[in-house]
């Protein structure tokens, strides 16, 4: 079965041992996830499988077979950059740009689990779960994705800023 | 142009700087400036490529028949290779060459950083060419493959022997052996004034302690990477450079070929702190493209970095103050022993900070160096500051304590008038006012002057400080290149980097004020040996630099425009001196109603461009004046009391750095100076096996750097009071922000605790 890649088709790699994120990089050149650490320690290659976020240098090509796979190269679309992709540039969310791809990646996947329901180490309310995604527990779901050059202020910004603009979406349409 | 319209221009009007940085020149125009893009927070241009991972990074070059490398690593600090058996990975699928000693081609030791004027090598060792070993992790064999795969998997099919020798891996050992005086800057790290000794003897208070700082590695998160082709003699290589100009010099000495046939790239740097210069693997690419005649991609494992680029090295530092009762500083002795290896030339000069710290009557600095068999250690964020702050600025708050005067006051009280160990006027100093700014705000009045005297259920809370400081500096070597299109679109051209600095972003916003254009006017091309310039990204001097050099083309572009515009030109008769950039054109500075446009200008001259070429003055500003950056450095810091885990809740940098281009990329720079200083205080080590020389810890899980959840909402503030002796009135601002940051936390954790670790990390296990 082929893998779906940002929508387009690909065939699974003949061996088996291939990484997704070598299959990307290497086999169809989509540089966007980046291989920091090659061990799952860096969140450098954070991509989203079925909308979950995988380490992609830890999930082998062929468990993708059949699946969706979205890299950083398919988050913006024919209306241009990605909210969040947006809110990255504003607030200064990078300097080098290498753990970039992985940190969109990462906050997408994050904002989804926490919608899902699934709690993290610093929540304490689950009762009132789901109320706020809060900086603190931005900071804490987001801490697999390592950043060196030290833009962690500004990805936190530019995450809580498209999550509180959408929320507040969707009490207006809830109230509506 | 009615008069109201000839008074908004003349606020706008740029003159050229003085092309010249000596004693007595005016200041930059563009110090005053406050009308254009300068100082403003424009986003980063390269921002919308970076988002969405289109930024191309060394190892994501694509070329022809491309062969991938792994590469094989010592077990032993010093000896010989005994036996070295290939043969079950030169038959293993896909391997296409397998280089050892044996076979490697001849080269020279790649000239090591600092000891020539583009000498750019992190060890001067011979690379392949013996059976020796000179450190635990050197590479032995380099495999090419068809698939990086397949070159990892041929890798673990080579199989060596060691015979060791007697290395030295151990610290105590080293220092046993005998240290020497380290050199730095081309002179010795001692300094004496007076006799310091007897007047900390003497003191009515005083406080003499000691302190040690770890080896550290810069970890970049994108490994350090290059894709190497060879055509002919001639040699490209697509790297990760801070350095792209004095990696191929180097490249061509190793090689015993032209400097001009080698061309080294590096449009983006996922980050470099000092890292991102020659190692051996760039080398060992080439050498195996050579042979293999197939171009070549060389990546290092997370593991590669830790064994083949150094770090920042261990310290050991005494600090003694004498101070008389009302805190007047009579002695100021810093000494100790860092580990160096024999192979590089950096003893971490920990002292450089205290040469300019506080006045005081009498100095005692000395840097000794003790030699291991290990890694060359090299630069690293900050080198000698970064961690000599912790020692001093650890010790001024001892000494505060002690004196029962406030640390913010102790530091005011201390501040010297000139440059307390060289006399020289300080060209811009405004320290006091970073410290009483940055009080304000932190709210730093709501301290308790009493220890331990805080607390939040199980959390003891604290507040510290510390000033942070980092020289300006300017090399030689600057130069650029300016065209000026027909359509008025200027593109500057400077062998200059980007690892995530802005540096295109604010030397755009720089480049478009002088001319009289706008942001989208302008473009910045950087990262290529072939372009003018060979300017390093080191010593926060990038900005200086490029600065400077700007301002030179610019004259010799406005000179030929000039000559261009002739005598039919509204600015016939004018000399360069009497024009300025203004919308798009030139302007008379007394009268900016008398322009042309660029567009004007050249469209009568027949031309479709102009293009001018010229190399920056000599920094002669560093000869007359004492230049430095300083920050007042604030932490909040919380402290279970339970599990001696420390928690930073609050952290204020007040910053004293000349004039800001970009204040959006600048606040990021701070920022990105201070995490890293964090991760310095609270949980960096690179773990050394004493006693076989290997590092224990090479992988970004078992090496903790700052991650989301360690890291507070960071508070940056300046004072923009801009330096009348640099270009822009700038500073360079890529390290102060690690310097005074450790002492600044662990002076806040004796405030919560009443603990006093002199030992970094500050981890847990120290609390309890
Ligand atoms: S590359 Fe996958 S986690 Fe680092
Ligand atoms: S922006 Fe460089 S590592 Fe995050």
């Amino acid at each position: 079965m082929p893998i779906r890649i940002n929508g387009t088709e690909a065939s699974a790699p003949a061996d088996p041992r291939v990484s997704l994120l070598d299959l990307l990089r290497e086999d169809l050149h989509l540089f966007g996830a980046k291989k920091g650490c090659n061990q799952g320690a860096c969140g450098a290659c954070t991509v989203l499988v079925d909308g979950q976020r995988v380490l992609s240098c830890l999930t082998l090509a062929v468990q993708c077979e059949g699946r969706d796979v979205t890299t950083v190269e398919g988050l913006a679309d024919e209306h241009g950059l990605h909210p969040l992709q947006r809110a990255f540039i504003e607030h200064d969310g990078f300097q080098c740009g290498f753990c970039t791809p992985g940190q969109l990646c990462s906050a997408l996947g994050m904002a989804a689990e926490f919608e899902r329901g699934v709690p993290s180490v610093v929540t304490v309310d689950f009762e009132d779960y789901g109320a706020d995604l809060t900086l603190e527990e931005i900071r804490e779901r987001m801490s697999g994705n390592l950043c060196r050059c030290g833009a962690h202020n500004g990805i936190i910004a530019a995450i809580a800023e498209v999550q509180n603009s959408r929320q507040d979406q969707d009490k207006k349409e809830a109230a509506a | 142009m009615s008069a109201a319209n000839n008074a908004g221009t003349l606020a706008a009007a740029v003159g050229l700087a003085a092309n010249s940085w000596g004693q007595g020149e005016r200041p930059d125009p563009l110090n005053r400036h406050k009308h254009g893009l300068v100082g403003t927070s424009i986003s980063r241009i390269d921002g919308p490529l970076k988002v969405q991972g289109k930024a191309t990074f060394a190892a994501e070059f694509l070329m022809e028949g491309l062969t991938y490398a792994s590469l094989v690593f010592s077990t032993i600090a010093k000896g010989r290779i005994a036996t070295l058996d290939a043969s079950a990975a030169e038959a293993a699928p896909g391997v296409v060459l397998v280089m050892t000693y044996k076979d490697a081609p001849l080269m020279k030791p790649m000239p090591l950083f600092m000891t020539a004027e583009k000498a750019a090598g992190g060890d001067n060792l011979p690379i392949m060419q013996d059976d020796q070993i000179h450190w635990n992790g050197q590479p032995i064999a380099l495999i090419l493959a068809e698939t990086q795969e397949q070159a990892d998997y041929a890798s673990s099919l080579i199989h060596a022997t060691f015979e060791a020798e007697p290395s030295v891996t151990d610290f105590e050992d080293a220092k046993r052996q005998g240290t020497k005086t380290g050199e730095f800057g081309g002179g010795p790290l001692k300094l004496d004034i007076g006799d310091a000794e007897a007047a900390l003897n003497q003191a009515a208070v005083s406080i003499d302690a000691e302190y040690s700082t770890p080896r550290h590695s810069h970890n970049a998160i994108e490994p350090h990477a290059a894709t190497v082709v060879w055509d002919g003699d001639s040699l490209v290589v697509h790297d990760a450079s801070q350095a792209v100009v004095h990696t191929a010099w180097s490249l061509s000495s190793v090689f015993g070929i032209d400097e001009g046939q080698v061309h080294v790239t590096s449009p983006y740097v996922g980050g470099g702190f000092g890292s991102k210069t020659l190692w051996q693997h760039q080398v060992l690419g080439a050498a195996a493209s050579k042979l293999s005649g197939r171009p070549v991609r060389i990546t290092l494992s997370r593991e590669g970095v830790y064994r083949m680029v150094g770090g920042r090295s261990q310290t050991e530092q005494r600090v003694a103050l004498g101070a008389d009762q009302d805190g007047h500083l009579k002695a100021i002795i810093h000494t100790g022993v860092v580990a160096m290896s024999r192979q590089n030339a950096l003893p971490e000069p920990f002292i450089l900070a205290t040469r300019g710290a506080y006045a005081a009557e009498s100095f005692k600095l000395h840097v000794e160096v003790a030699q291991l068999d290990m890694l060359a250690n090299t630069f690293m964020r900050a080198p000698g500051e970064a961690v000599g702050t912790f020692g001093l600025e650890c010790a001024m708050d001892e000494l505060a304590d002690k004196l029962g005067i406030d640390p913010v006051e102790l530091r005011i009280l201390n501040e010297p008038d000139k440059h307390p160990t060289e006399g020289k006027p300080f060209s811009s100093r405004n320290i006091v006012e970073a410290w009483r700014t940055g009080a304000q705000r932190f709210g730093w009045a709501k301290r308790s002057a009493k220890p331990a005297a805080i607390r939040d259920g199980d959390w003891l809370i604290g507040m510290g400080c510390a000033t942070g400081t980092y020289p300006y500096y300017r090399m030689p070597g600057g130069a650029a290149r300016i065209t000026l299109t027909r359509e008025g679109h200027a593109r500057v051209e400077i062998a200059a980097h980007e690892m995530g600095m802005g540096t295109a972003t604010a030397h755009v916003q720089v480049t478009a004020d002088r001319l009289g254009l706008t942001a989208d006017q302008v473009t910045f091309s950087y990262g290529d040996s072939k372009m003018p310039g060979a300017v390093l990204a080191g010593g926060s001097q990038q900005t200086a630099s490029i600065g400077a050099a700007i301002v030179a083309a610019q004259h010799a572009l406005v000179t030929q425009l000039l000559i261009l515009a002739g005598n039919s030109s509204p600015l016939a008769g004018l000399k360069p001196e009497e024009v300025g950039g203004l919308n798009g054109g030139l302007a008379e500075l007394a009268n900016p109603g008398r322009h042309e446009s660029y567009a004007s200008i050249l469209g009568r001259a027949g031309r479709d461009e102009v293009a001018v070429q010229q190399d920056a003055p000599p920094p002669l500003e560093l000869q007359n004046w004492s230049m430095h950056s300083y920050g007042a450095m604030f932490c909040e810091a919380r402290v279970n009391a339970i599990t001696g885990e420390t928690r930073i809740s609050r952290f204020l940098g007040s910053f004293d750095c000349g004039r800001i281009l970009n204040a959006k990329t600048a606040a990021s720079q701070f920022r990105g100076g201070i995490i890293m200083g964090l991760g310095l205080a609270l949980m960096e080590e690179t773990q050394f096996d004493s006693r076989n020389g290997r590092i224990m810890n090479p992988s970004l899980a078992d090496y903790h750097v700052p991650a989301h959840m360690d890291v507070p909402e960071i508070d940056v503030i300046w004072n923009d009071i801009p330096d009348p002796h640099t270009p822009m009135g700038a500073h360079g601002i890529g390290e102060i922000g690690i310097t005074g940051t450790a002492a600044a936390v662990a002076n806040a954790v004796f405030n919560a605790t009443g603990k006093r670790v002199r030992e970094l990390p500050l981890t847990l296990d120290k609390l309890m």
